[in-house]
């Protein structure tokens, strides 16, 4: 008896580490619920992407052959929050719990065990959305969400008892990400090793620190926007009904004002990865640290004063949209700044192209390319053509993807290696790379004609002038779906085995986490790291 | 325990976490079916209430019975402080979110619905007599007529009454600083006392608008704004008043030292920034 | 398929330039502008397109380049001192005060096009105040006093122009200064025909406004671009712009027609059973069929069907209330704008066609209900 009553002792002390079900459930460890973000990003990915392949096999032909109306604009609501909240959201917080501690030296994130609730509020958050899109399907449940992630009253207003599901559904995801923001502020404040400085800081790091403030700052105002929608839906208050005195038009600057914020909340994490690729396989310092932490405090700084440019169309006086398009337009120099001082790190650098590497150039590309096509859209009169038409999904697009979720895979394939301590199959990951950018191309290069011919966005049915590229897109859409199988596929069987990776799995790699052991202790940093 | 690195408190696994989602979420469950007028839904919200309830003792009860066994140095201390600064950071913006709308319902668009402003055009060709002056309900009164809030009056007293309760805590807290634990008890007992008085008036105010003045949520947009900042605050109140209780019967308890005692600090903090929305309502909301 | 092979050699070359005035009839740019505003607009857009451009063909060439020259297995060393080096510690301030100056080109061409089409100029122009409806458009000649219904045409009339064709167009005078009056009756909607050159939305319980002269005749195809609902994409929005004589003309004609419908609709007269059903049918195609389907078996769930629905066998005030009050919360909208006349034909039909039901309902019936 006394052994056993012993041997719990040592359990707890020497903390050995949990086993089975619990060390998953009730995880206080950043690598375990850095590893769950992960799996329940990749899984919304697919939910996300699936619904996205519905749209693109509705969109193949002219006509409605597949969905009514109602479930299509329902798809697409579902579609974009899931990526933008399940996908990209989550997959950037569960690399910054995996890497930040390893990156500062710390033994952990600062609250671990508020930690594993930012987590395990995102499945719950998940259920409710899934429930706002089901729960129509049932007796009684009222109509369809076919507002889109815009979520725009009076439609808003009309919609069914599943808007209040997915209004829940939000304010969970956001009291998540403040959650985790707070934590990743306080972690970055207060536990970097002894001599690494704010300024020594990993440029990754940076980027979330950056990025969790501007969480701080907008979610709670989503948050309140969405509750007033709630009121106005239940209680009788009439804050976007003229008839009492409001206006639908407040509903877009508190949307927008998150909203837009939320984009460059994609946008950093994603970046911050690759001011840590490129170096690695150029084989060379990062050019112009002290630019990028500078720009990226510039985009975040900006990026709050320009919402309304999603409002250009709402009339709205001379001075307010010439402030906001200057503003918007603005934007570029910071944003240039950081790809010009990536491309300057590959410039004179001694390259080899491994597969993270490919996508790092191939973003440079790509969302230079989105960037412009929204430069475009900022300029006021161009956009009362643009505005609400296909040219605006395609930007999007080209900034969303390559902008963040590219960024993404290039962090999955970076450290992968560390993650799991093996290496991945290259000649895989380069296929993927080819198969998934070209996809990607042939997806979203025709959706600027059709903007610009006519088409708007959010119709489930279009004239058969918009028949030829829309066809061209479904296919492109379908091919860049099947490669994401060869992405699931590549990331199993990584995790199964394969070649062992060293500690410093890259010949170029610089910073704390590669001199830990590929996979890393259970504890990181037990013993404070020297800091250079 | 496990003590990482120079002894950075890591809890061990736990499951509170997981049982606070599985509350939140049968909580909301509850009230997106309750609002529709889904029976079951009270029952939801029933069950996600009581669990949440046995969250917060079981949760803060670990925290308690680690801070007393001493786990927490004082990096971990700082890591709570700087936490519960960004948590109330984000408080802030909640609030502003509904102050901003205040200001545009009342300062942009209104004038608009008045015939002023860019898009004044709407009143002659919609309303041709709305005079579109605060306070309103709006082009069609929506709720009917009704009278707004004068300042003077619960307002004005409820003010005091926050300001005191913002003084006493301040004073609960010299007497903790001082080991005095009577003294601490005392400032402690009035600030709580404080705050369900003002709550009690608030809801006394809410009846009166709604039998005598005819203020509702229903009332336009006057109504709309007020209730949700009022209200809104009023929560808040609640909620601060609780954990002052919380924090009351932990210093019965003994829990605190001079020294070491972030969690009544971190509640001070929170009385006082709700102490600082409600002048911003009384200037805003009620005065002005 | 000849059309997309032709499309097929414009997405080619264009890929290059990424779209150009060459293929504005292609459906791969803006189609030609019908009025000064919009050729302004248009320009502006082929300026900041070429700029935009230019930048992309910058940073690609950069990109590609440094790809193909600096490679280890070309045996490049990486130079570790680049970022020190006197470029390395200079370019941040060239790099912003080159964009600064591509951003300023950019903005003060916008504000120049902005001065000249934002506000209304206040001299005398003709209104038209056009209220989006769920799924349809009002437009109100203020001036003349005419009301217009627009709806879109079903595929079977439509054809090709399915979606872009609807049956009451908005004709509109030549060289004309015209100002438009936006606003909704029920959710966002936008006014939006590529030629003009602007989009604009239609806010409930507010009014924007736009302006524009029309400097060529024609027709010119839009579309509603708000996500306003169920069928957002059966808004077409068609501009018969025709000179201001046949304008004229369209309007007296037009109060004609108006003049001798209201005399039809006199509800005071009694309707023969027949005429009734008759009127039913066409009515009941222009405004049910879309989702109850022409053979009333409507699209369940979203749409219920009306054969053998309980309320259209039901009482016909029950009936008469879902017609005028609409239902909250679905896509059934209220239809209280609709005649007397109109009314009572729809429901006569729907009852008499679609359930056998052997009663005639009368206007004055419908008027004393309602
Ligand atoms: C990651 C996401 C992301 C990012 C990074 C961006 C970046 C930008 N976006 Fe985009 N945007 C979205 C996501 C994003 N956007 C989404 C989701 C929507 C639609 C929402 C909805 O309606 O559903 C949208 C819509 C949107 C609109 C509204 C369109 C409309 O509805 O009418 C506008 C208008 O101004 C706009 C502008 C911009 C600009 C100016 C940038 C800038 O930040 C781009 C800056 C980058 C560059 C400019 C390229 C690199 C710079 C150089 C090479 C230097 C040289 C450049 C110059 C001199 C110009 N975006
Ligand atoms: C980060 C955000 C994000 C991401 C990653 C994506 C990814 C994709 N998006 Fe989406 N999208 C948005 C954000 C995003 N989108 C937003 C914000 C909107 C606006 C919504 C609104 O208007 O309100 C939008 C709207 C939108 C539209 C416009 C709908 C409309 O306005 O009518 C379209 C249409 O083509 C589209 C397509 C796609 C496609 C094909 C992908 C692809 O990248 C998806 C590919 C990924 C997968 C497919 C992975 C899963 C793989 C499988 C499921 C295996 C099975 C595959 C097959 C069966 C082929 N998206
Ligand atoms: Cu009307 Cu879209
Ligand atoms: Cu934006």
């Amino acid at each position: 008896m006394s052994t056993t009553a012993i041997a719990i002792e040592q359990e707890h002390h020497h903390h050995s580490r949990p086993r089975g079900w619990q060390r998953w459930l009730f995880s206080t460890n950043h690598k375990d619920i850095g590893t769950m973000y992960l799996v329940f990003a990749f899984t919304m990915l697919f939910m996300g992407g699936a619904s996205a392949m519905v749209v693109r096999a509705e969109l193949f032909m002219p006509g409605l052959q597949l969905v009514d109306p109602d479930l299509y604009n329902n798809l697409i609501t579902n579609h974009a929050l899931i990526m933008i909240f399940g996908a990209v959201m989550p997959a950037a917080a569960g690399m910054a719990n995996w890497m930040i501690p390893l990156m500062i030296g710390a033994p952990d994130m600062a609250l671990p065990r508020m930690n594993n609730l930012s987590f395990w509020l995102l499945p719950a958050a998940a259920l409710l959305m899934i429930l706002s899109f089901v729960v129509p399907f049932f007796p009684g449940g009222g109509s369809q969400i076919n507002t889109g992630w815009t979520l725009y009253p009076p439609l808003s207003l009309q919609v069914g008892m599943s808007m209040d599901f997915l209004i829940f559904s939000l304010h969970l995801l956001g009291v998540s990400s403040v959650l985790a923001s707070i934590n990743i502020i306080v972690t970055l404040l207060n536990m970097r090793a002894p001599g690494m400085t704010m300024m020594k800081l990993p440029i990754f790091c940076w980027a979330w620190l950056v990025t969790a403030f501007l969480l701080i700052l907008v979610i709670p105002v989503l948050a309140g926007g969405i509750t007033m929608l709630l009121f106005d839906r239940h209680f009788g208050t009439s804050f976007f009904t003229a008839a009492g005195g409001g206006d639908p038009v407040l509903f877009q600057h508190l949307f927008w004002f998150f909203g837009h914020p939320e984009v460059y909340i994609l946008l950093l994490p994603a970046f911050g990865i690759l001011a840590h690729v490129i170096p690695t396989f150029a084989r060379k310092p990062l050019f112009g640290y002290r630019v990028i932490v500078g720009a990226m405090l510039g985009i975040a700084a900006i990026g709050m004063l320009v919402w309304a440019h999603h409002q250009y169309t709402i009339g709205m006086s001379l001075a307010a949209v010439t402030f906001f398009m200057i503003g918007t337009i603005l934007i570029s120099i910071p944003v240039g700044l950081i790809v010009f001082s990536y491309i300057a790190t590959m410039w004179r650098g001694s390259m080899t192209f491994e597969t993270p590497m490919l996508f790092a150039v191939g973003i440079l590309i790509m969302f230079t390319f989105g960037g412009l096509s929204g430069i475009m859209l900022a300029v006021v009169p161009a956009d009362m053509q643009y505005h609400d038409s296909m040219f605006v999904v395609a930007h999007f697009h080209y900034v969303l993807l390559p902008g963040a979720l590219f960024g993404l895979y290039a962090g999955v394939f970076y450290w992968l290696p560390k993650w799991t301590g093996h290496m991945y199959d290259e000649r895989l990951g380069k296929l993927f790379f080819w198969v998934n950018v070209i996809g990607f191309n042939v997806t979203f290069f025709p959706q600027h004609f059709l903007g610009l011919a006519g088409m708007p966005r959010r119709i489930a049915d279009y004239n058969a002038m918009f028949a030829e590229f829309n066809m061209v897109s479904s296919i492109g859409a379908f091919v860049f779906g099947v490669s994401h199988l060869l992405l699931l596929y590549i990331v199993i069987s990584t995790v199964r085995g394969g070649v062992r990776a060293d500690d410093k799995a890259w010949e170029g790699a610089r910073g704390l986490e590669w001199q830990l052991s590929s996979p890393p202790p259970f504890h990181s940093w037990s013993k404070a790291p020297e800091v250079a | 325990m496990s003590h990482a690195q120079d002894g950075y408190f890591i809890p061990e696994p736990s499951h509170w976490p997981l049982i606070a989602t599985t509350a939140v979420f049968t909580m909301l469950v509850g009230t997106a079916l309750g609002i529709n007028q889904v029976p079951a839904g009270f029952y939801f919200l029933a069950a996600g209430l009581l669990l949440f309830a046995v969250l917060l003792f079981g949760w803060f009860g670990d925290v308690a019975r680690e801070s007393l066994a001493g786990y927490y140095n004082a990096r971990v201390d700082r890591s709570f402080r700087q936490g519960m600064f960004w948590f109330i950071a984000s408080e802030v913006f909640f609030f502003l979110a509904f102050f901003g709308s205040l200001y545009y319902l009342r300062n942009i668009s209104l004038d608009w619905l008045g015939g002023a402003g860019y898009l004044g055009l709407t009143r002659e060709l919609l309303y041709p007599d709305f005079e579109g002056q605060w306070p309103t309900a709006g082009p069609q009164q929506v709720g009917g007529p009704f009278t707004p809030m004068a300042a003077m009056g619960i307002p004005a007293i409820n003010t005091l009454i926050l300001l005191t309760s913002g003084a006493t805590v301040t004073w609960a807290h010299w007497g903790l600083k001082l080991d005095r634990r009577p003294h601490l008890i005392a400032g402690l007992v009035a600030t709580i006392a404080l705050g369900l008085l003002f709550v009690v008036l608030q809801a006394w105010e809410y009846r009166e608008a709604y039998q005598h003045l005819n203020l509702t949520l229903h009332a336009g947009v006057y109504g709309s704004t007020f209730y949700i900042l009022t209200g809104f605050h009023g929560f808040h109140v609640t909620m601060g008043a609780i954990m002052l209780l919380a924090i009351l019967a932990r210093s019965l308890r003994g829990h605190f030292t001079p020294k070491n005692h972030f969690a009544f600090e971190a509640v001070a903090w929170y009385w006082h920034f709700v102490d600082v929305v409600w002048l911003g309502l009384f200037v805003f909301v009620y005065w002005l | 398929m000849r059309i997309s092979k032709s499309r097929g050699v414009a997405l080619a070359t264009s890929s290059l330039l990424f779209a150009c005035e060459a293929h504005a009839d292609l459906g791969i740019n803006l189609p030609s502008p019908a009025s000064a505003g919009a050729r302004q607009i248009y320009d502006i857009h082929m300026l900041t397109l070429g700029i935009a451009t230019v930048l992309m063909i910058v940073v690609l060439a950069a990109v590609v380049y440094s790809v193909l020259t600096f490679r280890k297995d070309r045996g490049y060393v990486a130079d570790q001192h680049f970022h020190t080096s006197t470029f390395g510690t200079w370019s941040w301030l060239a790099v912003p005060v080159l964009v600064l100056g591509v951003d300023l080109a950019i903005a003060g061409s916008a504000k120049k096009v902005l001065a000249s089409l934002w506000n209304v100029p206040d001299q005398e122009m003709m209104d038209v105040k056009i209220t989006g409806h769920q799924w349809w458009w009002e437009f109100d000649y203020l001036d003349e006093g005419i009301k217009v219904e627009s709806r879109f045409t079903p595929q079977e009339q439509a054809g090709e122009l399915y979606l872009r064709e609807v049956d009451n167009r908005l004709v509109l005078p030549t060289d004309t200064p015209i100002r438009f009056l936006h606003t909704s009756a029920d959710v966002l909607h936008a006014f939006w025909v590529p030629e003009l050159g602007f989009k604009k939305d239609a806010i409930p319980g507010y009014v924007t406004e736009t302006w524009t002269t029309i400097d060529k005749e024609g027709v010119f195809r839009g579309q509603c671009a708000e996500l306003c609902g169920t069928w957002h994409a059966r808004m077409p929005l068609v501009v018969e712009a025709v000179s201001p004589e046949r304008f004229d003309a369209w309007i007296t004609e037009r109060k004609a027609q108006l003049a001798v419908l209201a005399a039809q609709d006199g509800a005071d007269r009694e309707w023969a059973r027949d005429e009734l059903v008759a009127r039913g049918r066409t009515e009941y195609t222009t405004y049910c069929a879309a989702c109850h389907q022409p053979g009333g078996e409507g699209m369940p769930p979203a749409f219920p069907a009306l054969k053998g629905s309980a309320v259209v066998k039901g009482p016909f005030e029950e009936h008469l209330k879902r017609v005028v009050n609409g239902v909250p919360g679905t896509a059934m909208q209220s239809f209280a704008h609709l005649s007397d006349a109109q009314i009572a034909s729809i429901i006569t039909y729907e009852r008499a066609v679609f359930n056998e039901l052997d009663e005639t309902i009368q206007p004055a019936m419908v008027r004393a209900a309602r």
